[in-house]
Order: C-alpha cells, then sequence, then structure tokens
C-alpha cells in the first residue's frame, strides 16, 4: 500500500532532500501502519509532532497510535505554528 | 497610569489643532486605542454620516501599553465609519508609528471636518500643526515618507500616510506607516482623503512615563516575554516562518477559498507558501524571503522581507521594485494568489508592493479581482471592459489590474469600489464574497463553521481578525474544537471576540494571544493603569466594546438580516476535503449566538444587557 507523507515547516528538515522541495514524500508499506509508526519511521522530535492531519482532519494525539492509514491516505504533519 | 491623558483634536475646516484632556473615565471603561477610539467616535458622531462627508470623523488611537516595555506594544488603531461598509471601522497597525505618537505625549488624535486644500499633520513633541501638502497630494505612500523625512531634516520620524487610492478614495483605501505597516481593511484611507489629510509626521523624545507601578510592570512583562520566548508559535514558528505558514495548512484542511470561493483547496498553494518563500528559486539562486522583522517592542517578530526576482515580468525594467520590501503575509498571499488562481510568487509579492506604495487593502483587492475574474470567466465582462484577458489563474491580469486600481485608471476605478459594489454593477450580487461588504479573508466559512459565524457577525463586516476561532478550530489554541461541528461556535465565537477586543484595547499585538490569554494580559494592564483590570473586568469590556460598535452598527440601520453569509457558502457544498459537501449552518449558529450576546431576536441589545455592561 502506498501512503503520502507531507512535512512542513521546520520539519521540512526530516525529509529526504530530493523531497524538500514539493514536502512530501510517497511511501510503501505491507501492512497499514499507524500514524504514531510513520512518525517513529521518520525519527520526528515529539515537540515538533503538533498538528497531525490525515486526508486533512485532525488526528488527537492519544488517537495517533491507533489510528491506521490506508492505501492512498495523505498523513500531513506541522510543528506548532498559527498566523492570521 | 501609562495613558498620556491628552488627545489632540485637529479642525479641518478650521485648520485649528487644539490639546484636549482625555477622558479618563471613559480611558477607564473601554482602556485605549480600538476600545476608546470608538467610544469616542460613537459618542461624537451621527451613526448615519456618509462616511466621505465632513462630519465623518477619523481617529488615530493608541493604547495605555503603546510605546512601553510590553512585548508587542507598538500597535495603535485607526477608527472611523467606513466608507466600504457603511459600518463602524477599526484597523490595526503595528510598525514604530504609534509609540512614536505616545513618546510624543499624545493617546489620540481626533481629525474632523474637512481640509479646503491637502493638508499633513506635523507632530513634535508638544508642537502639532497643520502643514501644506499640496506637493505631496498625487505621491506614494513611500514618497510621502522620504519626503517629509527630508524637509524636516529628521529621518528618525515616523509617517502614517495615505497613497494615490486613499486621495481618490478607493473604498478599501488603507493608512499605511513605516513603509509597509498598515490599518489596511474598511477603507480607513479614503475617509482621510475624503479630508484632504495626507499623513501625520510623528517625532517623539519623551518616552512613556507615568506607569502606575514600574517595578511591577518591568516584573510582569519580563515574566510574559518570557512565557513568549518559550512558546513553541510565538517563539520559533512565526519568527521562522510567519503567518505564511497557514497557506499549506489551510488548503489541506481544505478550506482555503479558491477562485473567488469556487474551490476549498487550490493545486498551487505549495508555491506561494511560506515553505516556498524560503527555497531557492530556480532562475537565480536566491530564495524570495530575505529576513523577517519585528515592529516596535516585539519579541515575536513575524514579519516578511523578501526581494522579487529581478528578471520577473512585473519588474524587469523597473528597478525601484528590486529592493527588499514588505511581504507576503498569508492574508496577503491568499488574496492575491488563491482567491484568484494565481500562484506565481514573484507577481503575488509585487502586487502587494503596490499595495504598500499607494495604500490598498490586498485582501479586499485580491478578493473583488476574484469576482472580476469569475464575472469574466461566466462571459459578464469581457476583455475589452477589463482591459485584459482575465480568467482565473492569469498573473498578467492581476498584475494589470493592481496597477489600474492603485492609479485609478480604467477598469481600476470599478474595482476600486469593493466586489459589492462591482458585482451589483454587472447583475450578479451572489458572486460577492463579503460580509456587511467587506471582503472575506482567508479562510473557507463552510469548513471552518465558527469562522462562518464569526464573518456573519463581525463588527466591521467580513473579517478574521475579530474572532480568529481558527486559533481553535484548526491550531488547537488554546484548545482544539472541530471545525466541521457548529455545536458550541456561538459561544467560541463570542469568547474570542470580546477577548480580541480587550487585547485590541491595550495597544498590545492580537499575535501574542497566540501563547496569552487574558489572565496574561491583565497583570500587564494592571501594573500600568489600574489595579482593577483583572481577567474578569477585561472580558466585560471587551463584551461591552463589541457590544458599543454593534450599537453603532444598528443606529447606522443594520439589522440582523445583515448578519448574513454570501449564497455560495449557505447553499454550494464544499466540493474537496474533510468538509465535502457542507455548507455553513448559520441558521443553527445565529439564534444561540444572539441569546449567549444578551440581544433581541432583532440583533438588538436587549435592556438589561445595556445595563449590565453599562451602555
Amino acid at each position: 500500500m502506498k501512503i503520502t507523507l507531507k512535512l512542513f515547516a521546520s520539519l521540512t528538515d526530516w525529509l529526504p532532500p530530493e523531497a524538500r522541495r514539493e514536502n512530501q514524500v510517497a511511501l510503501d508499506y505491507d501492512s497499514a501502519p499507524t500514524v504514531s509508526e510513520v512518525i517513529e519511521r521518520f525519527a520526528l522530535p515529539p515537540k515538533s509532532v503538533h498538528l497531525v492531519l490525515v486526508n486533512g482532519a485532525f488526528i488527537t494525539p492519544d488517537m495517533r497510535s491507533n489510528h491506521r492509514l490506508a492505501d492512498g491516505d495523505v498523513l500531513a504533519i506541522w510543528p506548532p505554528i498559527a498566523g492570521g | 497610569m501609562a495613558w498620556a491623558g491628552k488627545i489632540l483634536r485637529v479642525n479641518l475646516t478650521d485648520g485649528t489643532v487644539k490639546s484636549e484632556a482625555l477622558n479618563m473615565q471613559w480611558a477607564r471603561d473601554y482602556i485605549g486605542s480600538r476600545g476608546l477610539g470608538s467610544k469616542y467616535l460613537v459618542e461624537e458622531v451621527d451613526a448615519k454620516v456618509d462616511p466621505l462627508s465632513p462630519e465623518n470623523k477619523i481617529i488615530w488611537a493608541t493604547g495605555p501599553l503603546t510605546g512601553t516595555m510590553a512585548s508587542t506594544g507598538g500597535r495603535y488603531t485607526v477608527i472611523t465609519k467606513s466608507p466600504l461598509t457603511g459600518a463602524i471601522a477599526c484597523s490595526n497597525s503595528g510598525g514604530y508609528w504609534g509609540a512614536e505618537l505616545k513618546m510624543a505625549g499624545w493617546d489620540m488624535i481626533i481629525f474632523e471636518g474637512k481640509s479646503p486644500k491637502p493638508v499633513y499633520l506635523y507632530v513634535n513633541d508638544d508642537v502639532a500643526e497643520l502643514r501644506d501638502a499640496a506637493h505631496l497630494w498625487g505621491k506614494s505612500v513611500f514618497q510621502t515618507e522620504e519626503i517629509i523625512k527630508k524637509t524636516h531634516q529628521d529621518p528618525l520620524m515616523r509617517i502614517s500616510s495615505i497613497g494615490k487610492a486613499g486621495e481618490n478614495q478607493v473604498l478599501f483605501a488603507a493608512v499605511v506607516n513605516d513603509l509597509h505597516r498598515a490599518a489596511g481593511r474598511s477603507g480607513v484611507g479614503a475617509v482621510a482623503g475624503s479630508k484632504n489629510l495626507k499623513a501625520i509626521a510623528v517625532r517623539g523624545t519623551k518616552g512613556v512615563g507615568n506607569i502606575r507601578d514600574p517595578k511591577a510592570f518591568m516584573q510582569v512583562t519580563f515574566e510574559k516575554k518570557k512565557i513568549l520566548a518559550e512558546n513553541a508559535v510565538t517563539g520559533q514558528g512565526l519568527p521562522a516562518y510567519g503567518t505564511q505558514v497557514l497557506m499549506n495548512v489551510i488548503n489541506e484542511v481544505g478550506a482555503l477559498p479558491t477562485r473567488n470561493h469556487r474551490d476549498v483547496q487550490f493545486e498551487g498553494a505549495k508555491d506561494i507558501s511560506a515553505e516556498a518563500m524560503k527555497t531557492p528559486r530556480k532562475t537565480d539562486g536566491k530564495t524570495h524571503l530575505v529576513t523577517n522583522q519585528a515592529c516596535f517592542g516585539c519579541t515575536i517578530a513575524c514579519g516578511r522581507i523578501s526581494k522579487i526576482d529581478e528578471t520577473h515580468f512585473t519588474v524587469v525594467n523597473k528597478p525601484e521594485y528590486w529592493g527588499a520590501s514588505g511581504g507576503l503575509e498569508y492574508e496577503a498571499a491568499w488574496a492575491l494568489g488563491a482567491a484568484n488562481g494565481v500562484n506565481d510568487l514573484e507577481c503575488l509579492q509585487y502586487v502587494n508592493v503596490l499595495c504598500n506604495e499607494e495604500g490598498i487593502d490586498p485582501i479586499s483587492f485580491g478578493a473583488t479581482v476574484g469576482a472580476v475574474m469569475e464575472l469574466y470567466e461566466l462571459g459578464v465582462l469581457t476583455k475589452e471592459q477589463i482591459g485584459i484577458e482575465a480568467p482565473f489563474g492569469s498573473a498578467k491580469a492581476l498584475a494589470f489590474l493592481a496597477e489600474e486600481t492603485v492609479n485609478g485608471r480604467g477598469f481600476g476605478k470599478e474595482i476600486g469600489q469593493g466586489a459589492k459594489r462591482l458585482t451589483a454593477k454587472y447583475g450578479r450580487p451572489e458572486l460577492a464574497m463579503h460580509s456587511k461588504g467587506q471582503e472575506f479573508p482567508a479562510y473557507d466559512g463552510r469548513a471552518i463553521q465558527g469562522i462562518g459565524l464569526a464573518y456573519a457577525t463581525s463588527n466591521r463586516g467580513g473579517c478574521h481578525l475579530r474572532g480568529y476561532t481558527i486559533a481553535s478550530e484548526v491550531l488547537g489554541i488554546p484548545v482544539k474544537t472541530d471545525p466541521t461541528e457548529s455545536e458550541g461556535k456561538p459561544e467560541l465565537v463570542k469568547a474570542f471576540q470580546d477577548a480580541t477586543a480587550a487585547f485590541d484595547s491595550s495597544g498590545l499585538c492580537i499575535f501574542t494571544s497566540f501563547a496569552w490569554s487574558l489572565p496574561d494580559l491583565a497583570p500587564q494592564l494592571a501594573a500600568a493603569c489600574d489595579d482593577g483590570y483583572t481577567t474578569e473586568e477585561l472580558a466585560k469590556i471587551g463584551e461591552r466594546i463589541w457590544n458599543m460598535e454593534r450599537d453603532f452598527n444598528n443606529r447606522a440601520g443594520f439589522t440582523a438580516k445583515d448578519d448574513t453569509l454570501p449564497k455560495r457558502l449557505l447553499e454550494e457544498a464544499c466540493k474537496t476535503g474533510p468538509s465535502k459537501g457542507k455548507v455553513n449552518e448559520l441558521a443553527k449558529m445565529l439564534p444561540k449566538y444572539y441569546e449567549v450576546r444578551g440581544w433581541n431576536p432583532d440583533g438588538t441589545l436587549k435592556p438589561e444587557t445595556r445595563a449590565r455592561l453599562g451602555l
């Protein structure tokens, strides 16, 4: 199965260099990973994993280890940010 | 007590400038800036006044913490009755001008009447005089700043002025200070232009004294700055990426209004995002973003300073635009970009600089161009009428229309009337994305229910800064709420609206509220001004200010029928994203909102609400 991981702002640096311009990388998995498993695979610093969206929907921190991704899902993560 | 205790009253008709004692009871009850300036306006101006007539007044107001050592204490507001909406207008700006006025010893300046010829107000501490501005009329904001500073041989002077757009009374003309900070919304610049008021030049050398308890103030402002520095948003996210970091966030959640709100996701969002601004260009290997920048006393420094690619078609023969200048911030990038389907970052920055240079609001301008492009695609407007082919996505049309609008030429004159009037003229009023005549900012009210209610009930028309529920509904500040859910949003909107009114009135920046809440603001105001400023008191004052503004609008002729959204947001569902199939559930939220506000079903204040708030 394939999922798309998008990392933004300071988390861009955790993407492979060739993926940073687009802020995203395609990932292959044999079985559906949880959100936490993807986060661990990229060794994202816990304090920087703040806003986590799957297909644009918010995943609460306590759901990250339970929420399994499906084929074609888009997982997007930001550090603490804001704007106006 | 942090207030200077003095205001300037300038009668432009008579050419007189008088010093007047600040009404200290009003100061205590409305704090300053937005609240106090609005109190003066509603007491002195008939709500039914023609906004562009001499009978309207326009007020530049600081808050008690403006110019102090409190973080972000550089804010001021421009308050008047808006020519764009007919409602109360209060536009907030940063930079250095507000602190300079305070250091000259003045809390606010009230302008009344109309000057028979162009003038600017010169303020140098206690000296305040009207000066001839014939040589400045027709000049841009950038030129005006330079000429005034040279005239007075004082490079440290701070200037708040209008460009040609304000002179031409473009209905969304801004007041701009320090080159690229603006009281941008609601057409306050047009009111200044209608009065032949070009600029206010200020030099203040007195500092801000009169702090109620200086030792306590130093201690508490130090503690609160530490909170801002240690908070990941205000200490790291905003200085590094600015507000523009939201472009990809809002697109991902399916709430990025695109092509005049036809869509809620923009395929070109990544090309105009904060990340794109920090990515080296293919043309010259340089990044668009040069540095961040702080306003007076700010320890956050979210401002963006960028340079346009010198080979870009917009500036290739215009070296005057090759230097570093302000932008892009999220709202401008959205309005000039996604709202029109334009993903050309360099073009957006060029147009943004034009907006600063001649003083127009990029939100209302960009949103109006979005309506024009939709009318063009529908065949209602033609190339001959507009002056250029203007399909969605055309950077050339965007740049052309910006030049026409700021210079008051051709079809730009029609764009300068705003989306509501323009679409009505061509028989398609439903295509104006606005509330009370003011164009929406960068969040879709269908995908984010609370912000839709905030737009519908905003006292200055479509606006995110009157109740920024995005903080909660998207960013989880202070707590995460579900953006697709309308339940509980009336209470959330009211809480944000009231707290924001208190922050805005203090003289500090609302961006501190990403790390602070009213319990952080209260001890700073208490130490500076009055120990009665508790958290509870600030919440009550915020609510008082909101209701005072509402009451003015009601007297101006607004009713419950004006608390609404365009048909597109109420009936045309989101096509993509997590809110696919959703419209804004305003009809479900509005009655509850009126109930928690203490208003009658017709949107007027109940007598007990007036009594409770001292109105």
